[in-house]
C-alpha cells in the first residue's frame, strides 16, 4: 500500500512541483464552473487527487497532519449544511426552499450568490468525502 | 443508422451483465457494475445530442445546444457512482478479512460448512 | 463511431481476462474513451467528471482494493450457456425497444422539445450565467442535487464504518 517512496528524488521534486498545480487548478474549476465546464463536483475531485499524490509520493503521515479525522468530518457535514443554509436562507428571507432569486438585491444577483455557495458547499463535501475513503482504504493496508 | 449508439449501448450492457453474472470474483463483478453504468451514462447523453447543436455554454452566434438536462443528471450520478463503488469494495474488503477469499463459491462454502 | 468500437473491444477484453490487475488497468482506459466519447457528444462537463472520477478515482480505488485482497482471479470451469442466453434474450428486447426510440440527434426528439428549450431561452435571463449545466444543477434542479449530496455523504459515512474504525485501545 502507499508507502513513501524516500529514494526516489524524480517522484518527489514532480511531486512537490504538481502539486500545487493541481490545487491551483482545482480551485479554478471550483470559482470558474460558471462561465466554463466545471463546478463543485469536478474540483472537489481534483482536489482529492492532489491529495492522494501528496500520500503516495511522501507517505500518508505527512498527509494526515493535514487532513485529520476531526477536519475532515467536520468538513463533509459542513459542506451538506451550507447547502441546506442557504435553502434556508431563501426560506427566510421570503422566497421558496432553495429560490435564490430573494437572496441578493436583485434575481440575478441572488442567483449567482446562491450557486456560488452551493457550489463552495458539494466541493467541501466531495473533496472531504473522497478524500476520507482514500485514507479508510490506505490505512486499512497499513495495518497489520 | 439513426439507432446505431444505442446498440453499442446495448452491447456494452450485456458485456456488463454477463460479467456480473459468470465471475465468481466481486472486484470483477464491480468492474462490471461500472461498464454497465458507463453504458447508461453513455446511453443518457447521447439522447441530449442535437444535430448542429454546441456545448450548453451560452455563446453568441448559436441557437443550437445539446440538452442541458441529461448532462446534469450525469454528472451527478457519476459522482454518486463513484461513491457507491467505494462503499461496494470496503465491503469486499471486509469480506475477505472474514473470509480469506473474495471469490463467491469458496465464501458460499464457508458459509455452508458453519 | 471509432470510440464506441473501441469500447466495445476493450468490454470483450475485461470478460476475458483473468488477470485483475490488467482487469483494472482496462477499465481506467475504458472510462477514459467513455469520456473523449463524451466531448464529442458535446457534452463537456460530464467529459470533465468522467476523466477525473472514472479514470481517476474510481481506478485508484480498486488497485486499493486488489492490493487488500488478491490479484489474480482463480481459474474455474464456467457454465456459461444459462447467462448467454439470458443476456442475449435481453439484449434482444432491449434492441426491440430501442426501434421506437428517435433517432440519434433528431432535433425533434422529446428531449428537445419538452423542457429543455425553456432552460435554454429562460437562463440568460433569469440566472445570468452562461454555462447551463451549472444553471441547471444548481438552481433549477437544486433539490436533485441536495439529494445526491447526501447520497455522497451518506456513502463515506458507510466507508468509514467498515473500514475506519479502530480496536478499542489502538492508537495511530
Amino acid at each position: 500500500m502507499p508507502n513513501p517512496i524516500q529514494p526516489n528524488l524524480v517522484l518527489r521534486v514532480a511531486g512537490k512541483m504538481l502539486i500545487p498545480i493541481i490545487l491551483m487548478f482545482a480551485l479554478y474549476v471550483q470559482f470558474h464552473g460558471e462561465t466554463g465546464p466545471g463546478g463543485g463536483f469536478q474540483a472537489g475531485v481534483i482536489f482529492t487527487s492532489a491529495f492522494i499524490l501528496y500520500a503516495l509520493v511522501f507517505g500518508i503521515g505527512p498527509a494526515r497532519a493535514v487532513a485529520t479525522d476531526r477536519v475532515l468530518r467536520v468538513l463533509a457535514a459542513f459542506g451538506v449544511l451550507l447547502y441546506i443554509g442557504v435553502g434556508i436562507a431563501s426560506l427566510l428571507s421570503g422566497g421558496n426552499f432553495l429560490d435564490y432569486d430573494v437572496l441578493g438585491e436583485n434575481a440575478i444577483e441572488g442567483q449567482h450568490l446562491g450557486i456560488f455557495l452551493i457550489e463552495l458547499g458539494v466541493g467541501f463535501t466531495v473533496a472531504s468525502v473522497m478524500i476520507i475513503i482514500f485514507f479508510a482504504f490506505a490505512e486499512r493496508g497499513a495495518r497489520p | 443508422m439513426g439507432h446505431f449508439n444505442y446498440w453499442i449501448v446495448i452491447y456494452l450492457m450485456m458485456a456488463g451483465f454477463y460479467i456480473m453474472i459468470v465471475q465468481g470474483n466481486l472486484v470483477k463483478k464491480i468492474v462490471g457494475l461500472n461498464i454497465f453504468q458507463a453504458s447508461i451514462f453513455i446511453m443518457f447523453i447521447s439522447m441530449g445530442k442535437v444535430e448542429d447543436g454546441t456545448a450548453p455554454i451560452l455563446v453568441e452566434g448559436t441557437t443550437y445546444y445539446s440538452s442541458p438536462l441529461p448532462h446534469v443528471l450525469i454528472l451527478t450520478a457519476i459522482v454518486v457512482g463513484v461513491a457507491t463503488t467505494a462503499l461496494a469494495l470496503a465491503l469486499v474488503v471486509r469480506i475477505n478479512e472474514a473470509h480469506r477469499s473474495v471469490e463467491e463459491d469458496e465464501i458460499h462454502e464457508q458459509d455452508k460448512s458453519f | 463511431m471509432l470510440l464506441l468500437g473501441f469500447l466495445a473491444i476493450t468490454a470483450l477484453a475485461v470478460i476475458h481476462l483473468r488477470d485483475l490487475f490488467a482487469v483494472v488497468m482496462l477499465f481506467g482506459i475504458y472510462s477514459f474513451l467513455t469520456a473523449s466519447l463524451f466531448v464529442t457528444l458535446d457534452a463537456v462537463d460530464v467529459a470533465f467528471t468522467e476523466a477525473v472520477v472514472g479514470a481517476g478515482i474510481s481506478t485508484f480505488l480498486m488497485l486499493c482494493t486488489l492490493a487488500l485482497t488478491a490479484r489474480r482471479e482463480k481459474a474455474k470451469p464456467a457454465r456459461t450457456l444459462i447467462p448467454l442466453l439470458v443476456v442475449v434474450i435481453t439484449g434482444a428486447t432491449l434492441v426491440y425497444g430501442t426501434l421506437d426510440m428517435p433517432d440519434f440527434s433528431d432535433p425533434s426528439a422529446p428531449v428537445h422539445t419538452h423542457v429543455t428549450p425553456r432552460y435554454i431561452e429562460a437562463t440568460e435571463r433569469e440566472i445570468g450565467m452562461p454555462n447551463l449545466v451549472t444553471a441547471v444543477l444548481a438552481s433549477y434542479r437544486g433539490y436533485d442535487t441536495l439529494g445526491e449530496l447526501t447520497v455522497i455523504l451518506t456513502a463515506g459515512i458507510g466507508v468509514l464504518v467498515l473500514l475506519g474504525y479502530r480496536k478499542r485501545g489502538e492508537k495511530r
